[in-house]
């Protein structure tokens, strides 16, 4: 028993750490990354309005986060949809081809996708970095409407449509509302994979980089470094209250259905 | 061959052969049925039987293979179901849990041409009939089961259909709350005239609420009649069995010049007549059935007013109110229920006590 609290707690400290040390060094006054720190400064938070460079791969990044984020959902919609309201033949196999790139290397998604741009004839650029990332964020995104859907009594569906609304209406009034946690979860999530996805980004991104990638080049100038500790803190802030933000709306969707919390995605 | 509505009902359903595959599965086998306007009417059957597709049929969610489904004169065939004069009780009652209680009552007035106010004032009449007046503003999620189904009946009657349809309403709540909500099912159809037709798989309550009853089994019916008569006489030995608690022993028939005679094993010789046979009168080897509260225990100072057969005490089943003999007949194995109501003064008998016990010739049905 105390080997393995012992060990669960290195475990931790093991994972954590290091993104501990990331708003250490972005309040050290020092610009080399090292102990002892020598002060605190908000130097390189301002720093960081002066570089337009990295404002353009953040806007880019924001740019594709949104725009896949929202395809990932639509398509999860659909997908979530067709696994738990329908049955065919093959749905299972589809279903699985679906969900495939969750568990793929984004390597080979990555080296795949260009060569297929390339050989098509066209330049890579934003649009090829959105069609990457929904493609990996719509597992995900089906993932959390599956069992939005599933939660859902199909007689509710049925019911809405016996006092005479339309299929259409139907999901107006009452699909979207009760499966709506599981789309802002589905957005939340896909939006987040996608902002700090590095390796599709860093082959697909042509001209305008991502601001993984962007950060990635910055890390061959060292003077430039604690200003990225400093955006890197800002983006754990930020990821952080997202993600919870999503969990809350999964668990008050599960309240609202009345079901008994399962412990779900996260 | 249809099963007519009661003369003295105007047909408001009709049936005419209705087939339906589930792939290999034959779900409904020609059904051809009528239903009377302002009848309380229940499909009876096990699970597995098609009474919910049935429903499901006249709801208008279930393509079916063959047949027609007339409602009030109109064929319904390709009117989907949320244009039929149809409203459905769901088993699950499939209250919306994002609305209000109100809101899901006024949820199918949505494109009536009726003002906000007449509306809301509709959707409170609905609530007030159901007895739920004032938890218009409840969220429908926090209500309790018995709640729930009272808003899924206010929600369909506040549109007024023609029929209303109800999917095994009552399975899902304990036993008092059950039958407190079938007395008040009774009520409301009567307070509001409309056809109800409801599903069940409980015989109990089939009988306590229906006009008429089919019984269904494996997508047929196997006999529609009012609630007394399919106890009293019911057509078919699997039908006897299922309604109620139903004894059977063996017997065998013959025709004595114009006498039908049947001899039970264990209870000796009897005439019946013609209605006592509703499969017809079976010459050779035959079932006779009988129904618990047909047979009396004698007590000692007791004459029996129709025969009498001496029986051994098996097993002792106290309801309170009443309580249930199992018997042996002398020479026959298997057991025999009774029931007794157990009246002031007299003793509960103990298991292996011998009794003499008196049935009536009359209460029989014979069966091939």
């Amino acid at each position: 028993m105390k080997t393995l609290k012992t060990y669960a707690i290195l475990y931790l400290v093991f994972l954590y750490a290091p993104i501990f040390l990331l708003p250490l060094f972005a309040f050290n006054t020092s610009t080399i990354i090292a102990f002892p720190l020598t002060g605190f400064t908000t130097e390189w938070f301002t720093a960081l309005l002066d570089i337009t460079e990295m404002h353009n791969a953040l806007f880019n990044s924001f740019k594709i986060a949104v725009t896949s984020a929202v395809l990932a959902t639509i398509f999860g919609i659909f997908g979530a949809m067709a696994s738990t309201r329908y049955h065919f033949p093959g749905q299972k196999g589809i279903m699985g081809f679906i969900m495939l790139p969750l568990v793929l290397p984004e390597i080979i998604v990555a080296v795949s996708l260009l060569v297929v741009i390339l050989k098509l004839g066209m330049s890579t650029g934003s649009w090829s970095v959105i069609a990457g990332h929904t493609l990996i964020c719509t597992p995900f995104a089906i993932a959390i409407l599956n069992s939005a859907f599933a939660a859902l009594d199909p007689s509710l569906e049925e019911a809405a449509y016996d006092l005479g609304e339309t299929r259409a209406s139907t999901f107006r009034r009452v699909t979207l509302p009760l499966v709506m946690p599981g789309i802002v979860s589905a957005l939340l999530i896909s939006f987040t994979i996608s902002m700090d996805e590095f390796i599709i980004a860093f082959f697909l991104t042509g001209a305008d980089p991502t601001l993984p990638v962007y950060l990635f080049s910055m890390l061959r100038f060292p003077k430039l470094l604690p200003a990225v500790m400093a955006l890197g803190t800002i983006l754990v802030v930020l990821s952080i209250l997202l993600i919870t933000i999503a969990e809350i709306f999964r668990r008050r969707g599960a309240k609202r259905a009345g079901l008994k919390d399962t412990g779900g995605f996260l | 061959m249809t099963i007519k509505a009661k003369p003295e009902r105007k047909p408001l359903i009709s049936l005419q052969n209705i087939q339906k595959h589930y792939g290999e599965y034959h779900a409904l086998r020609g059904i051809n049925l009528e239903i009377g306007e302002g009848e309380f009417f229940s499909l009876l059957g096990p699970s597995g039987c098609g009474k919910t597709t049935l429903l499901r049929t006249i709801a208008g969610f279930e393509d079916i293979d063959s047949g027609s489904v007339m409602l009030a004169g109109k064929d319904m065939m390709g009117v989907p179901a949320n244009k039929r004069p149809t409203n459905m009780v769901f088993q699950s009652y499939a209250i919306f849990p994002h609305l209000t209680v109100a809101e899901n009552v006024a949820f199918g007035l949505r494109k009536s041409p009726m003002s906000k106010a007449e509306k809301a004032e509709a959707a409170e009449a609905a609530l007030n009939m159901v007895g739920l007046s004032g938890y218009g503003t409840r969220a429908a999620h926090a209500l309790s089961g018995g709640q729930r189904q009272r808003v899924a009946l206010a929600r369909a009657l506040v549109l007024k259909p023609k029929v209303l349809l109800l999917d095994e309403p009552l399975s899902a709540l304990d036993r008092k709350m059950r039958e407190q909500m079938q007395v008040e099912l009774i009520k409301l159809q009567r307070e509001v005239g409309i056809t109800f037709i409801l599903v069940t798989h409980d015989q109990e309550e089939a009988l306590v609420m229906s006009d008429r009853i089919a019984v269904m089994f494996e997508g047929e019916i196997a006999q529609c009649d009012d609630p007394e008569v399919l106890y009293r006489c019911p057509k078919t030995k699997r039908v006897a069995d299922f309604i109620g608690v139903m004894n059977f022993l063996p017997a065998t028939c013959r025709n004595e010049g114009g006498k039908k005679i049947v001899n039970i094993v264990g209870l000796g010789e009897t005439e019946i007549t013609e209605e006592q046979c509703p499969e017809g009168f079976p010459e050779g080897a035959a079932t006779v059935g009988f129904r618990p509260e047909t047979l009396t225990i004698l007590y000692d100072t007791q004459t029996p007013t129709h025969r009498e057969a001496p029986a051994m005490i098996e097993e002792v089943v106290y309801y309170g109110d009443m309580t249930y003999y199992d018997v042996k007949f002398d020479g026959v194995d298997t057991p025999v229920r009774l029931s007794m109501r157990n009246l002031f003064g007299r003793d509960v008998l103990e298991v292996g006590t011998r009794a003499r016990i008196s049935w009536s010739p009359g209460a029989l049905v014979v069966f091939g």
